[in-house]
């Protein structure tokens, strides 16, 4: 075989794929759209805030809920703790709407 | 089959500046169809240069270049390059085989931009390896033939697109005398085959050959003199 | 048109033959592009869908969450708030929240213990999140000792166990009646750890939080946009760990790239002499080096986001757990829901694949309009 047919062949299989992968991803919102739901009906029901992502600390658990100042725990020079901490960011929103009560 | 006529032709390199060079000196040579032309003389006596200007591969600083009735050397680049690839085929001195490529797809490569059916592609250029017997070594990578080998497939694409005119620039620089004989017989099989060879040689074997035509002699950019 | 394809072709079988003359070097520069996209895509994979997860799972989250504030932190919050909260116009329901963290000292987790609003079962009954089951190896009718504030040991039934597929919600939950959440903590009845509010009209969800404040100086109201802010800039590029695993890729690509774009090398300018000298184009030697470009970089992008698309949404991005993970005892097992967005993609594919073959052609320019004579006299 051509070392263009070759090449060919293999950017024709991968684009394939790529679309089988879009194909998947909708297929699997369809058939896990109970699960979804499910979840959304314990949102619902028991008022969470947060998904359960980071189990380290506090402010990790839920940080739609942390305080500004729980990173640094009990001291202002307390740099951040928990590796998880430096995946999540301040919440901006937040920020911008409490600054001022501060 | 086409003349190729060079009138007053002059080129020079790095031109204007102290150590610029006049390569071709008002030249005027008419290298006849059909014939096989040598261009000898000592190293710097302008045979390459003239080859070059010959075939396309440079212009001239002054002077007209023609290839039948077809002025060349006024030609854009674009244009050149197609004349250089239809009329043309050029064995180096020191054969420039694209490395890591077969023999194989050595011949065939000047034809590749062309887009011709690969298929009568492949089977043209195993024909030419055959025509010079060495279509066992179609599979082999270019830097693991031999000197003759090398040559054979030199010669081999320089036939692929079928042109009229072979220029060949010292050609039996890099070979022992049988196989310097062997190429000669290769220039009288073109010479049957009504192509047009002209070759730069100062080796005698080349240039004293009986199957030559004419054989120009060259000295500091000028011709010196023609002997039929 | 066949002639034009066959000519590419032509081209593509001299590029490969000519990469795979340099066979180690190619693969290797091959394998590392393939690394850097499958690095982007999968952090872009995760965090899109895990954006999109979020949005949809918290749609129906506390339109206000009050919590108190003393000494710059969030306290318990009186159950008098209640009345004052009831009181605003555009509230439709108000309820004291019962939460807490449980930290299990046998396994190192921590736990997130909730008082719901209907307890189907009795006090000493418990729901456990499935993430509790796994590192307690605690199942349904187990019973699971809790240590109260007083330290004395309180023994559960576990009643029920959440499904797996809820782990992203519920994974560390723990749900007891009101009476024993108030045993274990000590927590006094006129206490709640906060108080969400339901809003009648949710463009008035500011005005009432305004309001909040203004009644309860020292409270802090939280609305929902602001919980789903939180996770709309989960993983933002600008958080710490994203932006290390972002620059290390862009550097690296950069360098991969500077290399190709620095010049070509002796042989590489040989060979364009000869190509030029048997008769190619100036054009046919940039369409030769766009296709070396092309090669590489679509070959590894294919690889890179498939390989991606199978790490993040079949292994549930194995290879980022460890820095998800952090110190986390309990860990949720979630199979994030397949969230691909096609701009994002094709951003991916523009910032890696066209960059990288520019950075092919360009130097080669100057080489390809070289003067095919030179070839004659080297």
């Amino acid at each position: 075989m051509r070392k263009s047919s070759l090449f060919f062949v293999y950017l024709a299989v991968s684009s394939l794929f790529l679309l089988a992968a879009f194909a998947h991803a909708q297929y699997q919102q369809n058939r896990r759209w109970p699960e979804l739901q499910e979840n959304m009906r314990l949102v619902r029901t028991l008022e969470l805030t947060d998904l359960c992502l980071f189990t380290e600390a506090r402010y990790t658990r839920n940080p739609s809920l942390a305080d500004f100042y729980a990173p640094f725990q009990d001291h202002p020079c307390s740099l951040e703790h928990f590796p998880s901490g430096s995946l999540i960011m301040p919440n901006r929103g937040k920020a911008e709407n409490h600054a001022f009560m501060d | 089959m086409m003349m190729l006529e060079l009138k007053n032709i002059r080129k020079v390199f790095n031109q204007g500046k102290s150590y610029e060079l006049v390569a071709v000196d008002e030249v005027t040579v008419t290298l006849e169809a059909k014939k096989i032309t040598v261009l000898k003389g000592p190293s710097g006596s302008g045979k390459t240069t003239l080859l070059s200007l010959a075939g396309c591969m440079a212009r001239p600083t002054s002077g007209r270049i023609f290839l039948g009735d077809r002025e060349l050397s006024s030609l854009p680049e674009r244009f050149l390059t197609e004349i250089r690839r239809t009329h043309f085929g050029f064995i180096f001195q020191q054969f420039n085989l694209v490395k890591g490529i077969t023999a194989l797809e050595n011949v065939m490569l000047p034809a590749y931009p062309l887009g011709g059916p690969h298929g009568a592609l492949k089977k043209h250029a195993r024909e030419l390896l055959e025509l010079f017997g060495i279509e066992g070594r179609a599979s082999s990578k270019a830097e693991w033939l031999s000197g003759g080998e090398a040559q054979r497939t030199a010669i081999a694409r320089a036939l692929i697109n079928n042109p009229g005119v072979i220029i060949a620039d010292e050609p039996t620089a890099h070979l022992d005398t049988k196989l310097s004989r062997e190429f000669m017989d290769i220039v009288g099989r073109l010479k049957e085959q009504q192509k047009t060879v002209i070759i730069a040689s100062h080796d005698p074997l080349v240039y004293e050959a009986a199957m030559i035509d004419r054989v120009i002699s060259m000295r500091d950019g000028k011709i010196e003199g023609t002997k039929a | 048109m066949h002639s034009w394809i066959e000519k590419q072709r032509n081209i593509i079988d001299f590029t490969l033959s000519s990469l795979s003359r340099r066979k180690g070097k190619n693969i290797a520069l091959l394998l590392v592009y393939t690394l850097l996209v499958f690095l982007l895509a999968s952090v872009m994979f995760f965090t899109h869908a895990l954006k999109r997860e979020a949005a949809l799972t918290l749609r129906d989250t506390p339109e206000i969450v009050v919590q108190r504030m003393a000494e710059g932190r969030y306290e318990p919050i009186p159950r008098k708030y209640v009345e004052v909260l009831n009181k605003i116009k555009g509230v439709t329901s108000v309820r004291g929240r019962l939460w807490g963290y449980y930290y299990d000292s046998v396994t190192g987790a921590n736990y997130t213990i909730m008082v719901p609003e209907n307890f189907p079962y009795k006090s000493g009954d418990i729901t456990i999140g499935s993430g509790v089951s796994r590192v307690r190896l605690a199942e349904k009718d187990d019973m699971i000792p809790l240590r109260a504030y007083d330290g004395i040991s309180i023994p559960f039934h576990i009643r029920g166990v959440f499904s797996s597929e809820s782990e992203l919600v519920s994974s560390d939950l723990l749900l007891v009646s009101e009476p024993d959440y108030r045993r274990l903590f000590g927590t006094s009845k006129d206490l709640f750890a906060d108080i969400t509010l339901k809003v009648r009209n949710a463009e008035e969800i500011p005005t009432i939080a305004e309001k909040i404040v203004s009644l309860l100086p020292n409270t802090r109201p939280i609305t929902k946009r602001e919980i789903l802010r939180t996770y709309e800039s989960i993983f933002d590029w600008r958080s710490g760990i994203l932006v290390a695993i972002l620059t290390g890729s862009v550097l690296a690509f950069i360098i991969v790239s500077w290399d190709k774009a620095s010049g070509l090398s002796a042989d590489e300018k040989k060979e364009i002499g000869i190509l030029k000298a048997v008769g190619w184009e100036t054009s046919d030697i940039l369409l030769m080096k766009f296709w070396e470009g092309a090669v590489i970089s679509l070959s590894s992008f294919l690889a890179g986001v498939l390989l991606a698309y199978v790490h993040v949404f079949f292994t549930s991005s194995i290879l980022f757990e460890p820095v998800l993970k952090g110190w986390s005892v309990l860990y949720p097992e979630f199979r994030l829901l397949p969230f691909i967005d096609p701009y994002q993609v094709a951003t991916l594919f523009f910032l890696t694949v066209v960059p990288y073959t520019v950075a092919t052609i360009v130097p080669s320019w100057h080489a390809a309009t070289i003067d095919p004579d030179s070839v004659m006299r080297s």
